[in-house]
């Protein structure tokens, strides 16, 4: 991955405990602080997973981490992600918040039962709240093959009790993962590893939060609205600037949250542009644009002045090669044609 | 193991009475609910721990107050001890809106964090050992000085959370207490198919913690061993297996007639009932007299008829309650603190960053229990066996490994021989 130098710099920083930095951060280093700093605000939010102690995780999130906190709120756990889930939700029982690392998310369909069937239903079926954090590097378009790429997001938003962040910016990296860890229920944050040090944003220095479950709107426009997150949102962006050069005005929402979905933002939007694309990295089948589609069908059917399109990844697993996973990948040129064609409605 | 061995007067009288009554009521609150299913008041399944209540009654009764259970399915026994009231267990089964869960779920799926200290049990087996190693870690953050105990039957310690939770439980150190109830039957699978070893027990080897293996229907034996692992687990030594040998006298659960076991096993377990063994006991020592067990058993039935009408009079939850509650709400809900009982310091900057408060020094080096007082103790690996296998595994040219291979290899023709021996 590109540009290790400025992660590097950053991390030296904060490993000596100070709060945010001055100048722009990685979306790698916005997740470190926002760990950095519930640390040290609250003592019942602890660290555990794989390698996340003395290595400092595998792409260097929690380290210093140790350092700073102790051998009992830096867990290292065997490589045994039901463990993990199932420590976490029982400490979580004694009014803990831990932070559990999954060293890469495709990891996470071990503990699928762990998570979905007893973390999940825990507060409807026994009043019993589980606020753990689920975290851990997700997406493609690093060559990491079938098995360090996938987005299984989905799996879990048709979990009812969980809640699942997929951020795209720094700073909503940061502010959605303090939220995340002072939320009293389970919440699945997903970190796309794309943009882990590709992209960097200036934070501010004081404490803040984003809120789970509001969309942003981050590129204003009237034509079509293009909903996304993760990666996505950056390609739906760059497209939509494409498209403004042939005199298509995109608006573009990144979601941030998957669940609960922000059904009002979506609604205005589409309001005003009476068409809307999805782009997702997840395969297409089962993806939210499908769950959006029936939102829309449900709720917004007569603002629909043309067919909701989506442009996903294909539906098979995540190749290796780069020409074959830059084939299977969503990009701003498929996402250019598509919006063209919607906008001929 | 014979019956009766562990069955020593060394408990106060209290104990002994105590540990009558739970069983006593354990049996007759389970009786109750065979009547109530048979009347079709009981929504789903129902299962029977008959037979196996000196295991729920036993080692729950180790634990104290402050202590955190999460029971299996046939645990009825030990939630009686922690203090639940038989309504819960029968509103429970009944999808009452009174029930612990308000009707959402059945059985012992329930738990109480705050008062209790119990977590609810979910149907895939294995879930609780992590999750109760992490109350068990947690506890021990906050300075609690709590035990948690879990039991876990013959079928479920296959399941790979079994292993990991286990596993990690002991990497941790975890004041944790697993009670592996060997019933002898997953469903329909006797243990033998299941697992190929001769004491379940055996798989603690693998995480390099201690074990004990007790007499299931001995309900003094059952307490008096997992007493001993309760106070090793409280005072550091990290997570206890107790192999607890029983027999499921019912079927998996009401619809299941169980006809795949052999008559034989069924009598012999029959002839061997923990109460009427108990009862024996009692009486020989001049614990009970007929007196005194006419007065337990009106006490008991009194108290369940109560029960019992509480239960029939609670309504049904109303049909929207269903939509409610996926979503703790935020402090309106749940007001989440965690009870220090610690200095909150010693884990916050810069005293955090020192020292651990705990190591796993010298921890898997082969260091064994020295039996203390566990009427029937099992587990320890003598340091010279342990040491020699080491040794020998490294070396990759050396006779020692060709002793170990050909070691192995008779190993397993014998285990075949016996295999075959036994079809």
């Amino acid at each position: 991955m590109a540009d290790t130098n400025g992660s590097k710099t950053n991390g030296a920083k904060t490993s000596n405990g100070s709060k945010a930095n001055s100048g722009p951060v990685t979306f790698l280093e916005a997740i470190k602080q926002a760990m950095f700093e519930e640390m040290e605000r609250d003592p019942a939010v602890v660290v555990i997973g794989e390698d996340v102690g003395v290595y400092g995780g595998a792409f260097k999130t929690s380290e210093g981490l140790l350092e700073r906190f102790g051998w009992e709120r830096v867990i290292d756990t065997p490589i045994s992600e039901s463990a993990i889930i199932g420590a976490a939700c029982g400490m979580s029982y004694l009014g803990l918040r831990p932070i559990c690392e999954m060293q890469f998310i495709d990891f996470i369909a071990c503990c699928f039962n762990q998570l979905t069937n007893f973390v999940a239903k825990g507060h409807y079926l026994w009043n019993a709240p589980a606020p753990i954090v689920v975290r851990g590097p997700s997406g493609g378009g690093v060559h990491g093959g079938p098995f360090h790429s996938a987005n299984p997001e989905m799996y879990f938003v048709h979990t009812p009790g969980l809640k699942i962040i997929y951020p795209s910016t720094p700073y909503d990296a940061k502010g959605l993962l303090k939220a995340a860890v002072r939320d009293n229920n389970p919440v699945l944050f997903f970190e796309h590893k794309f943009l882990y040090r590709r992209i960097k944003e200036e934070l501010p220095a004081e404490d803040y939060t984003v809120p789970i479950g509001k969309a942003a709107v981050r590129r204003e426009g009237r034509h079509l609205t293009i909903l996304s997150y993760a990666a996505m949102m950056h390609t739906s962006l760059e497209a939509a600037e494409a498209l403004a050069k042939e005199g298509i005005e995109a608006e573009v929402i990144d979601l941030r949250t998957l669940l609960p979905l922000d059904e009002e933002t979506i609604l205005n939007s589409v309001k005003k542009t009476n068409k809307v694309l999805v782009v997702h990295e997840d395969t297409k089948t089962g993806g939210i644009a499908g769950e959006i589609a029936a939102i829309l069908c449900e709720k917004a059917f007569g603002d629909l002045d043309g067919p909701l399109m989506r442009v996903a990844s294909l539906d098979t697993p995540v190749p290796y090669a780069p020409t074959l996973e830059d084939y299977f990948l969503p990009n701003a040129q498929k996402v250019f044609a598509v919006a063209k064609e919607l906008a001929r409605y | 193991m014979r019956p009766g061995t562990a069955m020593k007067k060394d408990l106060t009288r209290q104990q002994y009475l105590d540990l009558y009554y739970y069983m006593r009521l354990n049996r007759a609150v389970e009786d109750t609910m065979v009547k109530l299913f048979r009347q079709n008041k009981i929504v789903g399944g129902l299962y029977s721990s008959l037979g196996q209540e000196a295991i729920s009654v036993g080692s729950a009764y180790a634990l104290e107050k402050k202590d955190w259970l999460a029971p299996m399915i046939r645990n009825i026994g030990a939630l009686l001890v922690k203090g639940v009231r038989p309504r819960d267990v029968f509103m429970q089964h009944m999808a009452k809106y009174d029930s612990p869960t308000r009707g959402k779920d059945g059985t012992s799926h329930f738990g109480d964090l705050d008062n209790l200290h119990i977590v609810s049990p979910i149907s895939m087996l294995g879930d609780l050992i992590p999750v109760m190693a992490g109350v068990a870690i947690a506890g021990r953050y906050l300075g609690q000085k709590i035990v948690t105990m879990t039991w876990i039957g013959d079928g479920g310690s296959s399941t790979g959370v079994f292993h990991e939770g286990l596993n990690f439980a002991a990497t941790q150190k975890a004041p944790f207490v697993l009670i592996l109830e060997n019933n002898l039957w997953a469903y329909s699978t006797p243990v033998r198919r299941q697992v190929p070893l001769e004491n379940l027990a055996d798989r603690a080897k693998a995480y390099g913690i201690d074990s004990y293996i007790v007499d299931g229907n001995d309900v003094v034996a059952m307490y008096k061993t997992a007493k001993e692992a309760v106070d090793r687990a409280r005072a550091g030594e990290g997570p206890i297996l107790i192999e607890a040998k029983s027999f499921r006298r019912m079927g998996h659960a009401q619809h299941d007639p169980a006809e795949y076991v052999p008559k034989e096993m069924r009598s012999y377990w029959e002839a061997r009932d923990p109460i009427l063994l108990y009862e024996k006991f009692l009486i020989s020592e001049k614990l009970l007299d007929a007196k005194g067990k006419k007065e337990i058993e009106d006490k008991i039935d009194a108290l369940l008829q109560k029960e019992r009408d509480f239960a029939e009079n609670s309504p049904m939850p109303p049909a929207e309650f269903a939509a409610e509650g996926v979503y703790c709400t935020g402090d309106d809900c749940h007001k989440i603190q965690p009870k220090w009982e610690r200095d909150k310091r010693e884990v916050m900057p810069p005293k955090s960053s020192v020292t651990a408060v705990w190591t796993v020094e010298g921890f898997g080096t082969g260091k064994g229990s020295s039996g203390g007082i566990a009427p029937i103790h099992f587990g320890d690996t003598p340091a010279t066996t342990a040491k020699s296998e080491i040794e020998e595994k490294p070396a990759p040219k050396s006779p020692a490994k060709t002793v170990v291979k050909k070691k192995s290899a008779k190993a397993v023709a014998v285990a075949a021989g016996s295999r075959k021996a036994r079809r």
